[in-house]
């Protein structure tokens, strides 16, 4: 009777053998580096904001303070997003007719406050507190990036917990001076070693750091 | 009901057409014509008709309790690789200066229950009033005994204050002005009204009546007077279904005139409440249970004169009752009987007076008691007895010495106006049937509901030809009138109130009406012509009237800052009782077998009914009986034989003209021959969660006999009712679960009482036992001070967003209360009388286990120990296996079976605390110490460490939160400072010093199971009278 | 072998030749058109499938919360059907696993179908600690892999022991089963017409020819994993009771589980297997491969293994009673005995230990009808003890506060028949499609017996039968 099979089935054979459980891996590993990748992260994409806000203009440019905007980022859990009457500080005097600023006018004279969208957005069960990491050291820059460089601001790191976990674990790498917390394009070859003197004078002590209440309520 | 409804039901067009093209005066006389048209009627009564079955609809109410504050379930589903959905960040425009966003500010303000005033402590997020806790400041909410040594200072508070957050952000509140059902506006009722009071400013306000509640504003009562000058033959009625009309004629039979007393349990070494539940109802509950506390504060090293002793006489187990050291269960007669023997023994003159079933050893020993400690006694009745029994507890105590200055009881003018209210309503109703009554304006209240039966007030109120009614919610009394006027909550207005000793506390609002409510102030301005005055001029130019102008602006400020205006008390007042008081003649017990006598009681969840839509209230078990969603007739185990009726049974009563069919709840310490049914149920119209709950007592009611119904016929209706319980079992299986013993026994051996019988070989292990250094937080629950009043249970439902999941949830066991007060009948074993129980309260809540059993089975590690000794929950890690709750021994950890915090509305969104994760489905949650606060607080601390020399780089941690710092929800709304919350670590925090070894009478639960529990119990002390000692309390629990 | 009562006491019935046993079991498999009986019986089944299908939808849509459970009683039917299915699963892995290695003949015409109902079964029980999680959209939580969060399982948790446990018994079971049926599929192949038919079986059959080393690998690789196999048979129920034992709760919190819980599973397994031979062996017809033998030996289990179950209850009994231990003993003696589910425990004492004492009788264990009535039972009563062992435990433990009761809802009963109809389901299937008894184990007892034939030929000079059909049939 006629054969049923080919003698290459055996090869056909042998390869689902091998290559089923290859690719099982191959994709399993794809998919975990999509999750790091920034396709799922969002980092380094700027996001369209009512108001076309330049962090490069305002801070390298003309070389405001972060607090300036972000009143509460030492005082409160939340670093806050300036009042429309904060940019009309400037804005009453100058670049005063630019249609960029359109909104901003319209949201003073209207009172209706600016919709920025957010773009360090952690899960709403995590509570984050601006105030005590400015306060042990934690420059802006070590989440936010070089907004210096970010004529539209994007998103710097990718704000998964491991990435939270690594500093909370060994938060030396980014600690920095006082004076500094604010700058974001402060740059030291010697952090390690400068690193453990800072954590000695802020008395930041790893204790405590990795407990799930610390960040999850 | 729908617009459909109402167009089939009732030709609105008629209606309309004819009010068409008519203004002003015309407008109103038209008005006046139409209230009496057939139209009207019809829509009155459909209003009604089709009101009822709409509301009925259960599922409608509980699928609405599911879905309170916000989901989370679509974050859950589409989890793992899908990116956040885009969030909006909205700033200010101008941001005010004060304000710092995610930095909570406080404000002190007042609410009212019963008329007069309770400080409030008012927490505030963004805008958002979101948590309610008492105000320190002010003499009806007292804060801690001892002055704290760093924090915030709050105040205790009931569930009532706590809860009317709820009630301001409830979504079933009457939003609009509606005119005949229909939604018109404000300004339209102001034209309507302002002509209106044209017309009756030409015959003087003949015609005019306001029906108000008992009124304590000295603000609003300043506004009434100047109406009342403006329109002089205009009559001003108080109706409050919880007034002080007995103790108020008491004082008029015993001193001639009427004065009203004011307790101080703190100076009372010996107290007998005779059916009076202090410590739990009423306006000044909580600063008489504070104070009765300061009293009972059993720390080793006391002397036996520092505790002082309850002895309780009352019909249906109370609170006070519980908390009692002695306690006899005495039908209203009997009562009345032991008044007059106690009195008799005392050597006042009220006749002969035969013991009865009323025991006698017991007078004797009271009466002993009483005159031994005279001056230092405090007898105190409740508004349930009749003014005789009130003015003999005046002789009695008179005789004792115990009235006067830094006397245990002192008199002040009352507060309140001095009126009997139950005459005033009498008399409203009879001017209605005169046809005098014009115009009926209802300031607030809800009288078609609960005026007495035998008033018959509905019927008598759509006799009156305007009615306008001003409320909280479209209830009974809005469906019957023509203007109905949304009222503004409390938390939303300006106000004042007086407190119980007369205390001036400012209202002042946290947020802009939500529903553009209108107060009082504001109705009265319009007929006063003042428009347009609102209620911060109107209650600070009154004020400008009585403080001095030069410092007012100050003095303005401060009272604002402080919530209470100083020196504002009422001065003491000297009374003195008669020779003798005229008493009735003691009634019978009990005339017939199958009749009994029916105790009405404000309830202690809805108290008299205004709180029916706030669903924490009706969640919340009931202090002795566990029940919620329901009042039920509480009857004693005898007279349920004797009726032949299980729990569950519905009954017919009938007294004369007035019927009402109630199930039946036997309850252990219920006097025999009697039945306890509480107020505040049976609403037709309360909202969503409200309406048709319960059996409505008002139907009962009578103007002659308000609090104790005599002589009701009971008959089986064959019909059972669901009632639902949150414990099943109240037996301790004499299982060492709340261990306590005598003051006498304290003294002589303190450990002794807190033993266990099996404890002997604890804390066995393979394992060195871990070292929790640094901060290690620790909680205490002072047994002898409990006295079961749940405040903590709302608290901690307020401050961690604890949805309410209906009464069908609660009925399968689903309750999600983190802190609950288990109630023990103690001595069920072996006491030689189930009639005269004791009672235990034992809050129970996570204990925090240094061996935490539920740690170990997680199988996604969502339940881990935090290096402050926190037993944290992660609910986003959680999975939901259960596991968790199997293996924790005191089941105190709650599950979202289902979505219960889907949103029905966005005020209650606006009511989360924003620093508590809302808790999906399919989550498990429990107690976390209120991690929220720690976390401020050590955060807080931390930033102060860098600079404080006392901490070095190295140590063990880089903060030192100080004692008080921390203060937990519960621990702060607690009115007897049972809970006790710190860090065990530092030696002098009150939380260590309430530990072993400094408190040998300290205990943890379970402990033979070695989960060294943080939560640990002082054992209760009973204040035993040696001769009566025999007949309680054996070491049998 | 030496066989007493030989006409009634063996394994194979007298008469078979190679060609005979072939054909009959692989008849069924390879008829067009299965009876209208098969199809009404899948019928059914897949019905009830259908109706699982539906509670799981509606428990997806509104949460577990749709069954009975509550604090206290947080675990209900799921787990109780969980640890039943496990069980029944046992008696298949320990026929053709631990039986094989102990070289037992009377395995032989049972392993196949005994396999497949442990499989299926391992299927429906591998259902529901999925379905009882609160958050089953995030199960994968449970598993250790490379997360964002860098987290863990935790390892301390039985939960987690069990989904290793229970992943593990499945894929073993699955890959002994196929590779048991290599030869026979490869009979089927040769067997089919229907050349699509013929595909599938050589798919299948992976290009089996039946050459000696075929065979030598074969044995071999059959005898390994059978010794993998073996130990599952004790470790699986032995960490599902871990689920109950590790916890601190009265009632649970017992050292004799594992052993009694292994014992109850072997026990549960033979009764449903003996539930299902049964009627399989009336209606195909193998009366003369699954003999009185077969069923007095698999009845011999049962009171055996029955034994040892009846010893963990009173161990139980007597371990509360001298812990004097005030929980452990409320949970026994009041809970239990006299608590709102009494009648569970004194109805699964029935079930598990006094009705089974029956299969003492020989009688009774060669009489299909009493046989099959006790193996149900006992099925019943098997339930019944994971029901006490879950429910009466949970429902009054240390607080007599938070004591409540269980009922459970329309949705807690539509998962567990469900589950059965899938179980059906997928019996129904395999019998329709492939050979439910091992053919060429079969044609090994065939070609046992002929030689014992000869040897009896050679006395007495007659021709045993068959033996020439079968070396025609070698050929293959």
């Amino acid at each position: 009777m006629k054969r049923l099979f080919t003698p290459y089935t055996n090869t056909i054979a042998r390869a689902t053998a091998l290559g089923v459980p290859l690719l099982v891996l191959i994709a399993g590993g794809f998919g975990r580096m999509w999750l790091d990748s920034s396709y799922e992260t969002g980092v380094g994409e700027a996001i369209d904001q009512p108001v076309p806000f330049s962090h490069e203009h305002h801070v390298a440019g003309l070389g405001i303070d972060c607090r300036f905007c972000h009143l509460s980022a030492e005082t409160s859990s939340v670093a806050g997003v300036p009042a429309t009457e904060v940019c009309m500080t400037c804005h009453s005097q100058i670049w005063t007719n630019a249609q960029m600023l359109q909104p901003v006018r319209d949201s003073f004279e209207k009172g209706q406050p600016i919709q920025w969208v957010r773009v360090n957005d952690l899960p709403d069960f995590v509570y984050f507190d601006h105030s005590i990491h400015v306060a042990k050291g934690v420059g802006c820059a070590e989440c936010h990036g070089e907004v210096h460089r970010m004529p539209m601001t994007w998103k710097a790191q990718n704000l998964h917990m491991t990435w939270c976990l690594d500093c909370h674990r060994d938060p030396e790498k980014q600690l920095r001076p006082k004076d500094v917390v604010f700058s974001t394009d402060w740059f030291s070859g010697a952090r390690a070693k400068l690193g453990a003197e800072i954590a000695r004078e802020n008395k930041v002590n790893t204790k405590g750091l990795t407990n799930c209440s610390t960040c999850h309520r | 009901m729908s617009q459909a409804q109402l167009d089939q039901s009732v030709d609105l067009e008629a209606l309309r057409a004819k009010l068409a093209g008519k203004q002003g005066r015309q407008y109103w006389r038209s008005l006046e014509e139409l209230a009496q048209t057939p139209e009207f009627r019809a829509y009155v009564d459909n209003e009604f008709a089709a009101g009822a079955p709409e509301w009925d609809d259960r599922f409608s109410r509980r699928s609405f309790l599911q879905i309170m504050g916000a989901s989370l379930a679509l974050a859950g589903l589409s989890a793992g690789c899908t990116r956040q959905p885009e969030e909006k960040i909205v700033p200010y425009v101008k941001q005010p200066e004060y304000v710092v966003p995610g930095k909570p500010m406080y404000f002190a303000t007042s609410d009212v229950l019963a008329g007069y005033g309770r400080g409030l402590l008012v927490q505030s997020n963004d805008g958002r009033p979101t948590k309610i806790d008492g105000n320190p400041d002010h003499p009806a909410s007292p804060g801690p005994f001892a002055p704290q040594k760093a924090g915030m200072t709050f105040g205790a508070a009931d569930i009532y204050a706590i809860a009317s957050i709820l009630g301001m952000y409830d979504p079933d509140r009457s939003q609009a002005v509606k005119y005949l059902g229909e939604y018109n506006t404000w300004t339209a009722f102001t034209t309507v009204m302002s002509n209106a009071a044209e017309k009756i400013g030409t015959q003087q306000g003949q015609g005019l009546y306001l029906l108000t509640e008992t009124v304590t504003s000295p603000t609003l009562i300043a506004q009434m007077q100047a109406l009342l000058a403006k329109y002089p033959k205009a009559v001003w009625t108080q109706h409050e279904p919880v007034n002080r009309d007995q103790s108020r004629q008491g004082a008029m039979l015993a001193f001639g005139e009427d004065a009203q007393a004011v307790y101080h349990f703190d100076r009372a070494a010996r107290i007998v409440a005779v059916d009076s539940d202090f410590v739990t109802t009423g306006p000044a509950s909580v600063r008489q249970a504070h104070d009765f506390a300061a009293g009972r504060r059993v720390r080793a090293g006391i002397a036996a004169g520092e505790m002082n002793r309850l002895y309780a006489v009352e019909s249906t187990l109370t609170s006070t009752g519980a908390t009692a050291d002695h306690r006899l269960a005495l039908s209203p007669a009997e009562i009345d009987r032991f008044v007059r023997l106690l009195a008799a023994k005392l050597g006042i003159s009220v006749g002969q007076v035969e013991p009865g079933a009323v025991d006698a050893e017991f007078v004797e020993v009271v009466a002993q008691d009483l005159a031994e400690h005279a001056g230092r006694g405090l007898v105190i009745t409740g508004e349930g007895q009749p003014a005789h029994v009130h003015a003999l507890v005046h002789a009695i105590n008179e005789k004792l010495g115990n009235h006067g200055p830094n006397r245990p009881i002192e008199f002040i003018e009352p507060v309140a106006a001095s009126l009997d209210q139950g005459q005033s309503l009498r008399d409203l109703v009879k001017a209605i049937d005169q046809n005098l009554v014009e115009t009926l304006i209802v300031l607030g209240g809800n009288p078609v509901y609960n005026a007495p039966a035998d008033l018959s007030f509905k019927a008598h109120y759509e006799k009156v030809q305007t009615r306008i009614h001003l409320g909280l919610y479209e209830d009974e009394t809005a469906a019957l009138s023509h203007w109905h006027i949304p009222q503004a909550h409390l938390l939303e207005s300006w106000s004042d109130a007086r407190s119980v000793d007369g205390t001036v506390g400012i209202i002042q609002p946290l947020i802009a009406p939500l529903y553009n409510g209108k107060t009082a102030h504001d109705l009265l301005t319009v007929l006063l012509g003042e428009g347009g005055r609102n209620g911060q001029r109107l209650v600070q130019d009154y004020w400008k009237t009585q403080i001095s102008g030069a410092e007012f602006e100050k003095a303005w400020r401060k009272a604002l800052h402080d919530g209470v205006v100083p020196g504002t008390q009422r001065a003491a007042k000297a009374v003195t009782a008669k020779a003798a008081v005229d008493l009735p003649r003691l009634s019978a017990a009990r005339a017939a077998n199958d009749q009994v006598d029916i105790i009405l009681r404000p309830d202690p969840s809805v108290w008299d009914g205004r709180f029916a839509n706030n669903g924490w209230l009706q969640e919340l078990p009931r202090p002795i009986t566990k029940l919620t969603w329901d009042n039920a007739l509480l009857v004693s185990p005898a007279t349920a034989r004797d009726l032949g009726a299980k729990n569950g049974d519905v009954l017919d009563l009938t007294s004369g003209a007035y019927r009402l069919a109630a199930p039946v709840f036997i309850t252990p310490g219920h006097a025999d021959g009697c039945m306890t049914l509480h107020l505040g149920y049976g609403r037709m119209r309360a909202g969503h969660v409200g309406t048709n709950v319960g059996a409505n007592a008002y139907a009962l009611r009578q103007t002659d006999q308000p609090w104790v119904v005599r002589d009701v016929k009971v008959a089986h209706t064959g019909r059972t009712h669901q009632l639902v319980d949150s414990q099943k079992h109240h037996s301790m299986e004499n299982r060492d679960l709340v261990r306590g013993g005598t003051l006498d026994e304290f003294l002589h051996n303190p450990a002794s009482i807190a033993k266990s019988h099996h404890e002997d070989n604890l804390h066995l292990s393979l394992y060195e036992p871990y070292k929790f250094t640094g901060t290690q937080w620790a909680m205490t629950i002072d047994l002898t001070a409990c006295i079961g009043c749940n405040a903590c249970t709302i608290a901690c439902q307020s401050e961690n967003n604890i949805p309410v999941v209906g009464k069908a949830q609660v009925a399968v066991g689903r309750e999600m209360h983190w802190i609950r007060v288990d109630h023990y009948y103690s001595n069920d074993a072996n006491h030689p009388d189930p009639n005269q129980p004791e009672s235990e309260f034992q809050p129970v809540t996570c204990m925090h286990c240094e061996n935490a059993p539920c740690e170990v089975v997680c199988p996604v590690g969502a339940t881990q120990h935090s290096d402050d000794g926190l037993n944290d929950m992660v609910y986003n890690r959680c999975i939901g296996t259960r596991y968790c709750s199997n293996n924790c021994p005191y089941k105190v950890r709650r599950f979202n079976f289902l979505e219960y915090q889907r949103p029905v509305a966005e005020s209650l969104q606006l009511m989360q605390n924003p620093n508590v994760t809302v808790r999906m489905r399919g989550v498990m949650e429990k107690c976390t110490y209120c991690v929220q606060r720690i976390s401020a607080a050590r955060i807080g601390a931390k930033k102060r460490g860098i600079t404080d020399p006392s901490i070095s780089a190295g140590g063990d941690e880089d903060y030192n939160i100080l004692d008080g710092e921390v203060v937990t929800a519960c621990q702060a709304a607690c009115p007897t400072q049972a809970i006790i919350f710190g860090n065990m670590n530092d030696p002098s925090s009150q939380v260590a010093q309430s530990r072993l070894p400094h408190q040998p009478h300290n205990y943890g639960m379970l402990t033979e199971l070695n989960t060294r529990p943080r939560t640990t119990y002082l054992a209760r002390v009973r204040n035993v009278h040696p001769k009566l000692a025999a007949a309680t309390h054996e070491e049998h629990y | 072998m030496e066989m007493p009562k030989r006409s009634r006491m063996q394994v194979l019935k007298h008469g078979h030749d190679f060609e005979s046993v072939t054909h009959i079991v692989s008849a069924f498999p390879l008829t067009k058109r299965p009876p209208r009986g098969w199809f009404l019986a899948f019928g059914a089944a897949f019905s009830l499938m259908l109706v699982l299908m539906y509670s799981v939808g509606v428990l997806f849509l509104k949460g577990v919360g749709v069954w009975g459970i509550n604090i206290p009683v947080a675990w209900g039917f799921a787990i109780i059907n969980f640890v039943w299915w496990i069980g029944i699963g046992h008696a298949g892995t320990l026929i053709s696993a631990i039986l094989f290695l102990f070289r037992q003949d009377w395995r032989t015409s049972i392993n196949r179908f005994a396999e497949a109902m442990t499989l299926f079964a391992v299927a429906c029980a591998g259902l529901f600690p999925l379905l009882h999680l609160g958050r089953p959209q995030k199960f994968y939580y449970i598993m250790p892999y490379p997360d964002t969060l860098g987290l863990w399982p935790q390892w301390r948790s039985p939960l987690v022991w069990d989904v290793f446990a229970v992943s593990t018994y499945g894929t073993i079971s699955l890959v002994f089963w196929y590779v048991g049926l290599i030869p026979d599929v490869a009979t089927m192949r040769d067997r089919a017409s229907n050349r699509l038919v013929k595909t599938i079986y050589g798919i299948m059959a992976m290009g089996w020819r039946g050459s000696a080393r075929h065979w030598h690998r074969y044995q071999t690789a059959y005898l390994l994993l059978a010794g993998l196999a073996t130990p599952l048979v004790v470790s699986v129920h032995t960490v599902v009771s871990f689920d109950f034992a590790v916890s601190n709760l009265p009632g649970w919190h017992t050292t004799i589980f594992p052993p009694y819980f292994v014992a109850g599973a072997v026990y549960s397994g033979f009764a449903m297997v003996i539930t299902l031979v049964l009627p399989v062996r009336a209606i195909f017809g193998f009366k003369d491969f699954i003999t009185e033998k077969h069923m007095n030996n698999m009845a011999k289990v049962m009171l055996a293994t029955g034994l040892i179950v009846a010893y963990g209850y009173i161990m139980e009994l007597f371990m509360a009673w001298y812990s004097a231990n005030p929980y452990e003993q409320a949970v026994f003696f009041q809970t239990r005995w006299q608590g709102p589910y009494a009648w569970s425990y004194w109805s699964l004492i029935a079930c598990n230990i006094i009705i089974p004492q029956l299969l003492w009788f020989r009688w009774v264990r060669l009489n299909p009808y009493v046989l099959w009535i006790v193996a149900i039972i006992i099925n019943i009563g098997m339930w019944l003890e994971r029901f006490v062992i879950v429910i009466t435990s949970q429902h009054r433990d240390f607080l007599p506060s938070s004591w409540d009761s269980y009922w459970p809802t329309v949705y807690d009963y539509t998962l567990f028949l469900g589950t059965l109809g899938l179980f059906f389901s997928l019996l129904f299937l395999f019998i329709r499609v492939l050979p439910m008894i091992s053919i060429f184990e079969l044609r090994e007892l065939v070609a046992h017996h002929t030689q014992e034939e000869a040897w009896h030929g050679a006395n007495t000079g007659e021709v045993p039968p068959g033996t020439g059909a079968a070396r025609g049939e070698t050929e293959t």
